[in-house]
C-alpha cells in the first residue's frame, strides 16, 4: 500500500488529570475512508481538534504529508490539506452562500492587500478565477440556486452540504468529517453516505469521519476505529469490527440501539 | 459593477471635493468648518468600522489614535513651515498627514499583536486603557504643550483635503472587505474557529484591520489638529472614541453607507441643537438612546450587504 498521509504516533492528549486521548495511533492512506467510532465522550472530537491544530499533543507524534505537524496553527494545517466540519455546524452566517466558499479558497487567491486595493488587471483574472472555482463546486453540490442566501437562513441539511463545500474550496488531501449525519433523517443519511463516496471518488482525497450512526459507517467506510476511553480498543473492516467482541461490550453489543439514537 | 468603477469613483470623490473647495472661500465659514467636522468623523467612523464592524472586534481606541496622529502631524508642521516656501506647503502638509497616519498604525501594531488575542469586552477595555494612556502620557509632555495644549497650528485643513481623504478611507475599507481577501475580515467576524480551520489566519486578519483603522484615524488627527490650530488631551478622552463607536453602531455595523450618514447625523446634531443650549447634550443623548431602541440593527441597514461579485 502506499505511504499513509497521515500517522498518529501515540498521540496523547491530558486535560489536568484526565487523560482524553492517549497513545492514539492510526494510518490514513490517500484516497482511504476512515471511520472513527466510540460511545460518547470517547475523545473522537479530540482526535480531530488534534489533527486539526486545534489542541496541541501532551505526547506522540502526528505526521502529514511526511511532515511533522505538531505546534502549527489550524490555519497553517489547512494550508497543507487538512480540512474539517464541525459537529455543531460552523458556517459564517452573515455571508452568502457564494461568499462561504469564497472565503475558503483565499488561502490559495492570486492577490492580497495590494492587489485588493489597486484592483489591477491581475485582480479581475484572480476574482474571476475564484468566482468559476466557487461556482463549479456550488454546481455540483447542487447549492449554486442559492449563491446568494445568507447562509444562516439555508435549511440544516443544506447548511451541513455547504459546510462539506466549503471545506472542499480549501483544496483538502485529507478532509475531517465531524458528525455528518448528526440530526438527519434516514433518507437524508442515505444521500450523505452517496455524497460522501461521490467526495471521495471525485476529489480522489482521504476523507475520515466521526459518526454515531452505525449505518453510515458500517456503510461507507473502508476501515474503522474504535475509541473508548481516550484509548483505541479496535481497528479494522467493518465485517472485522461489528464482531469484535471489545467493540461489542463498548457498546453493550447494540448495533440497533445506535441506529436509533 | 466592473472594478475599474471603484477606482473611477474614488477618482470622481476626490475630484468633487477638490472642486467644491475651489468655491470655499464663498461658503460661510461656520457652515465649512462644520462641514470639515463632517468629512473628519466620515474617516473615523469609516475606519473604526473596519475594525469593530467588518471585523466584528471592540475597539475603544480611536481616540487614542487619532491623537497619536495629530500631535504627530501637527509637530511636524509646527517645527518644518517656517523653513517650507508657501508653495511647498500642500507638500509638508500632506508628509504630515502620512506621518501622522503612520504613527497611529505603528502604535496600532503595537497594541494590537497582543491585546487582538482577547475578545469583546476584555478587548474593550485594553483598548479603552490604551487610548487613556495616549491621553496622559501627551498631558505630561512639555513638546507638545502638555495639558495646555498644543497651540498655534497652521491652519491647512480644507474641505478639498478633508473629503479627498474621507474618499480615499472609504475606498480602501471597501475595496479591501469587497475582495476575496477581505471576505477573510467578515469570516473572522463570524466564526473565529471556523475561519481558522479554512486557512484564515484571524490574528493576521484582526492586526490587519486595526493597523489600517488606525492610520486613518491617525490621519483624521492630522487633519482635525490643523482644522481647529489647536490641540489639547481633553479633546481625546474615551468619551471621543464612544462618539466614533456610536457613529459605527448607529449607522449599522459594516455598513459603510449607513456608517456615513450616521457620522454626518452624529456631527450635525449637536450643532443642530445649540439653540436648546444647556439640553443639548441631554436631547442628543435621549435621541441615541431613542434610535437604539427602535433600530437596533443600525439606522440606515436598507438594502443587503454586497453579495458575490467583488464590485463596491
Amino acid at each position: 500500500m502506499s505511504k499513509p498521509l497521515l500517522t498518529l504516533d501515540k498521540a496523547t492528549i491530558q486535560f489536568g488529570g484526565l487523560t482524553a486521548v492517549g497513545d492514539f495511533s492510526l494510518h490514513v492512506h490517500p484516497n482511504e475512508l476512515v471511520g472513527l467510532i466510540g460511545p460518547n465522550g470517547a475523545g473522537k472530537t479530540t482526535a480531530f481538534n488534534l489533527i486539526t491544530g486545534v489542541y496541541q499533543p501532551t505526547a506522540g507524534a502526528i505526521h502529514f504529508s511526511e511532515r511533522h505537524i505538531l505546534g502549527l496553527k489550524p490555519h497553517d494545517l489547512t494550508k497543507l490539506g487538512i480540512a474539517r466540519t464541525f459537529q455543531n455546524i460552523r458556517l459564517f452566517g452573515s455571508l452568502t452562500v457564494f461568499d462561504n466558499v469564497r472565503a475558503a479558497t483565499q488561502l490559495h487567491r492570486l492577490h492580497g492587500i495590494r492587489s485588493a486595493l489597486w484592483r489591477g488587471i491581475g485582480f479581475h483574472h484572480a476574482e474571476k478565477e475564484v468566482e468559476t472555482q466557487v461556482l463549479e463546486l456550488l454546481d455540483i453540490f447542487d447549492l449554486a440556486k442559492m449563491r446568494d442566501e445568507e447562509a444562516k437562513s439555508l435549511p440544516y441539511g443544506d447548511q451541513r452540504r455547504l459546510e462539506i463545500v466549503r471545506a472542499l474550496a480549501t483544496k483538502p488531501k485529507l478532509l475531517l468529517l465531524d458528525e455528518p449525519a448528526a440530526g438527519m433523517n434516514p433518507t437524508e443519511k442515505e444521500e450523505l453516505m452517496k455524497l460522501i463516496q461521490f467526495i471521495k471518488d471525485k476529489f480522489k482525497i482521504a476523507i475520515m469521519l466521526v459518526e454515531h450512526d452505525m449505518k453510515v459507517v458500517m456503510g461507507i467506510c473502508e476501515k474503522i476505529a474504535v475509541l473508548e476511553y481516550g484509548k483505541k480498543i479496535a481497528e479494522g473492516t467493518p465485517d472485522e469490527i461489528q464482531k469484535n467482541p471489545k467493540v461489542i461490550a463498548a457498546y453493550l453489543g447494540t448495533e440497533e440501539d445506535d441506529d436509533d439514537a | 459593477m466592473k472594478l475599474e468603477g471603484a477606482k473611477r469613483w474614488l477618482i470622481a470623490g476626490i475630484a468633487l471635493a477638490v472642486l467644491v473647495s475651489l468655491f470655499s472661500a464663498q461658503f460661510n465659514r461656520y457652515y465649512l468648518g462644520i462641514a470639515i467636522d463632517c468629512g473628519i468623523s466620515i474617516i473615523l467612523a469609516v475606519s473604526l468600522n473596519l475594525i469593530n464592524g467588518h471585523t466584528g472586534q471592540f475597539s475603544l481606541g480611536h481616540a487614542g489614535f487619532m491623537a497619536v496622529g495629530g500631535y504627530s502631524a501637527a509637530k511636524l508642521t509646527l517645527v518644518c513651515s517656517p523653513m517650507v516656501p508657501d508653495s511647498l506647503k500642500p507638500l509638508l502638509f500632506l508628509a504630515a498627514l502620512v506621518l501622522g497616519g503612520c504613527m497611529a498604525a505603528v502604535i496600532g501594531l503595537g497594541v494590537g499583536i497582543p491585546s487582538l488575542r482577547l475578545k469583546g469586552d476584555y478587548l474593550a477595555i485594553v483598548t479603552l486603557g490604551f487610548g487613556e494612556i495616549i491621553r496622559v502620557v501627551v498631558q505630561n509632555m512639555e513638546s507638545v504643550g502638555a495639558a495646555s495644549g498644543l497651540k498655534g497650528i497652521p491652519k491647512y485643513t480644507t474641505l478639498g483635503w478633508t473629503f479627498a481623504l474621507a474618499a480615499i478611507t472609504i475606498y480602501v475599507v471597501a475595496a479591501l472587505v469587497n475582495s476575496t481577501y477581505g471576505r477573510g475580515f467578515i469570516a473572522v467576524n463570524d466564526d473565529e474557529v471556523a475561519a481558522s480551520s479554512m486557512g484564515i489566519n484571524p490574528v493576521r486578519y484582526k492586526v490587519t484591520a486595526f493597523v489600517i483603522g488606525a492610520f486613518f484615524a491617525g490621519v483624521a488627527g492630522g487633519l482635525y489638529a490643523h482644522h481647529k490650530q489647536f490641540l489639547s488631551p481633553t479633546g481625546f478622552d474615551f468619551l471621543k472614541s464612544i462618539d466614533i463607536v456610536v457613529m459605527v453602531i448607529l449607522g449599522g455595523m459594516g455598513r459603510t453607507v449607513g456608517v456615513i450618514i450616521a457620522a454626518i447625523i452624529l456631527t450635525l446634531l449637536p450643532e443642530v441643537l445649540r439653540q436648546f443650549a444647556d439640553y443639548r447634550m441631554i436631547i442628543y443623548s435621549l435621541l441615541i438612546i431613542g434610535l437604539m431602541m427602535a433600530r437596533p440593527q443600525g439606522l440606515f441597514t436598507f438594502g443587503q450587504k454586497k453579495k458575490g461579485a467583488a464590485a463596491i
